[in-house]
């Protein structure tokens, strides 16, 4: 894979093209960049230091404690795109700025929403849960009922199938990282097993299918294959320890690890069991793939494997050259990430980036990758594998199969769905970050 | 029972769950009768189950279509604020273009789309006879029906779908 450049005294080893580090310049050795330092690279950090004072917040009382605390002023950039700000009669989606986030949990008000008929506003006093269809005894359950039941957290990713579109463009769009992979977040979610909820209905063995239904106004439904909703399907009512939020599906929703977003029926109300799908608008029109041959895909369950780099990234400017840690996020509907690689040329070498515990079955995994630009132009892309032996295929190798546009789309367009290939940023000598296909 | 029994019993799957059944599970859904959960069973299946009494034609359609639909939808459907409801391309393709006549697989999503989500601004407000003429308004600009055809539970599932045979299951083992 990469080419190795045998590495001076003191100073961390190149693992591949146009200045990747290996990844042990991490574990925070203090002496590796002291060298670095000492070679000219950090010139502008070296620069005598600006004199200290006190800030008028260290000399002054501060304000009340807020009841519900929210992000300093200073963040305040740190927020949700909207594409719908008005509510005119569409779906509106609210993108998560990944580029400004560190972790691989999304704050509860950066999660990214999409809703088909505004954010219903629903009393969990007056909500219900319906199992019915192919099972022994047709039940009707509470918010207060299933609040008593076992719960069980699980760490997960849920992405919308949609998630990426805009690559499906012939050309690369102009666009920051939000605005192409801003439908995925990431999230720990509390709730019943569905398995629980279906063994005390009791299903009928003809039972192949199940219908999900929302209680919001387009009472969105999709049909989901029984076999996921016994493996590890969730009804989720806690968000990172909180209630769910309104736009993820308050006060209840099912959660489906791994699979499309749009599967995950928020607002849940009612489950019905079925021998067959019931080819709902959703699933037989919307979430059918248009194939380059006239085809069309239908049920793409899996989310597949999937990485970007979120910093550096389009907006973020690269001031100086020097050292810089390139990290992202990568996720599979399949399981766990088992590897990540960088590249820093457009892929002609690789260098493999530090996993950050903890590593979760279908869950964000933060990759961080150590970089020392030289001032000259770079492509940086990242490539994840996960243990299912998936490898997120190249931009090239996805198009040939998938398609593309004949002419860029508006960045809100969705072309097709499910994108996973290689995102690749390129950083000119100014520093500037633009999206390219390489 | 403490909850530190519960957990062991979910991780193990839903074989000893079911095993467990009666005594070992809370047991807090209230049982419901088929008939109390009518007004919620909206479900319409491709073969037509699910379908309501009632009929409509497309002329019965027009005029509901032009006073509930043609505010989003454009006049006869050619699309406005929201997206065209007639045959508006020869054929889907990445760059759009999915219509009801060259995408849509089965008849009966029309029905229960429009039933369930429509009109947008007040949703599920239609008699099931104004949703069946719509259906049939529908279908006929799309040209999947005649301009004198009825549309009830029986047509319905039997409208040609000019698309149906063109999708692959992507992931059938997982079904």
């Amino acid at each position: 894979m990469g080419r190795r450049v045998k590495p001076q005294s003191q100073e961390p080893e190149v693992v591949a093209g146009n200045g990747l580090l290996h990844r042990r310049a991490l574990l925070g050795q203090g002496l590796i960049f002291a060298g670095a330092v000492g070679s000219g690279l950090g010139a502008a950090t070296g620069a005598a230091a600006e004199p200290l004072h006190e800030g008028p917040w260290s000399l002054n009382v501060g304000a009340p404690i807020a009841a519900y605390q929210t992000p300093s002023r200073f963040e305040a950039h740190v927020v949700r795109t909207l594409d719908n700000p008005n509510n005119v009669p569409r779906n509106s989606r609210a993108r998560t700025p990944h580029h400004l986030l560190k972790g691989i949990i999304t704050p509860n008000g950066l999660h990214f929403t999409i809703c088909h008929g505004g954010v219903p506003d629903i009393d969990p006093a007056q909500h219900r849960l319906v199992i019915h269809g192919l099972v022994k005894r047709p039940l009707v359950y509470t918010v207060e009922a299933l609040d008593r039941y076992p719960m069980v957290s699980r760490i997960g990713f849920v992405e919308c199938g949609g998630n990426s579109a805009p690559l499906f463009s012939n050309e690369p769009i102009q666009a920051n990282v939000q605005a192409l992979h801003g439908l995925a977040s990431c999230s720990e979610w509390t709730g019943v097993m569905l398995s629980t909820l279906l063994e005390e209905a009791g299903i009928d063995p003809k039972a192949k299918w199940m219908i999900a239904e929302g209680a919001d106004s387009p009472h969105l439904s999709r049909s989901v294959p029984v076999a996921k909703a016994l493996d590890d399907a969730m009804v989720a009512m806690y968000q990172n320890g909180e209630r769910i939020q309104p736009g993820q599906g308050y006060p209840m929703r099912l959660w489906l690890p791994g699979y499309e977003g749009n599967m995950n029926v928020k607002f849940l109300r009612r489950i019905k069991l079925t021998e067959e799908p019931q080819m709902s608008y959703y699933e037989s029109r919307t979430y059918s793939q248009i194939l380059p041959n006239g085809k069309a895909y239908r049920f793409y369950f899996l989310q597949g494997v999937k990485s970007f780099i979120s910093s550096p990234s389009p907006g973020l400017k690269l001031k100086e050259p020097g050292y810089y840690e390139i990290t992202g996020v990568a996720w599979s509907g399949t399981g766990r990430i088992a590897k990540v690689m960088v590249s820093a040329d457009g892929g002609k070498s690789w260098g493999e980036a530090a996993l950050q515990t903890p590593v979760l079955p279908k869950a964000f995994t933060r990759f961080r990758m150590p970089w020392r630009w030289n001032g000259e132009p770079a492509i940086l892309q990242s490539r994840a594998w996960d243990e299912g032996g998936n490898a997120q295929p190249t931009r090239a190798q996805f198009v040939a199969l998938r398609g593309q546009t004949s002419k860029p789309p508006a960045v809100t367009d969705f072309p097709s769905q499910h994108f996973n290939a290689i995102t690749s940023w390129a950083v000119n000598a100014q520093g500037e970050v633009r999206h390219v296909y390489a | 029972m403490s909850m530190r029994n519960w957990v062991p019993g979910i991780a193990l799957g839903a074989a000893v769950a079911g095993a467990a059944m009666a005594a070992d599970m809370p047991n807090l859904g209230k049982p419901i009768d088929p008939k109390d959960i009518a007004p919620w069973d909206i479900s319409i299946m491709p073969d037509g189950t699910g379908l309501p009494p009632g009929s409509g034609t497309p002329a019965q359609g027009a005029p509901i279509f032009a006073q509930k639909c043609a505010m989003c939808h454009g006049e006869n459907g050619k699309g406005g604020i929201a997206a065209p409801v007639t045959n508006f391309a020869p054929k889907a393709s990445l760059d759009g273009g999915k219509s009801i006549g060259n995408f849509w697989p089965y008849a009966t999503t029309v029905f229960d789309f429009i039933r369930r989500a429509m009109p947008y601004n007040k949703p599920h407000s239609l008699t099931d006879q104004e949703v069946y003429a719509l259906t049939a308004y529908v279908l006929r600009l799309n040209n999947l029906i005649g301009e004198n055809d009825v549309i009830d539970a029986k047509t319905l599932p039997n409208v040609k779908m000019p698309n149906r045979d063109n999708f692959i299951i992507r992931f059938p083992e997982r079904i």
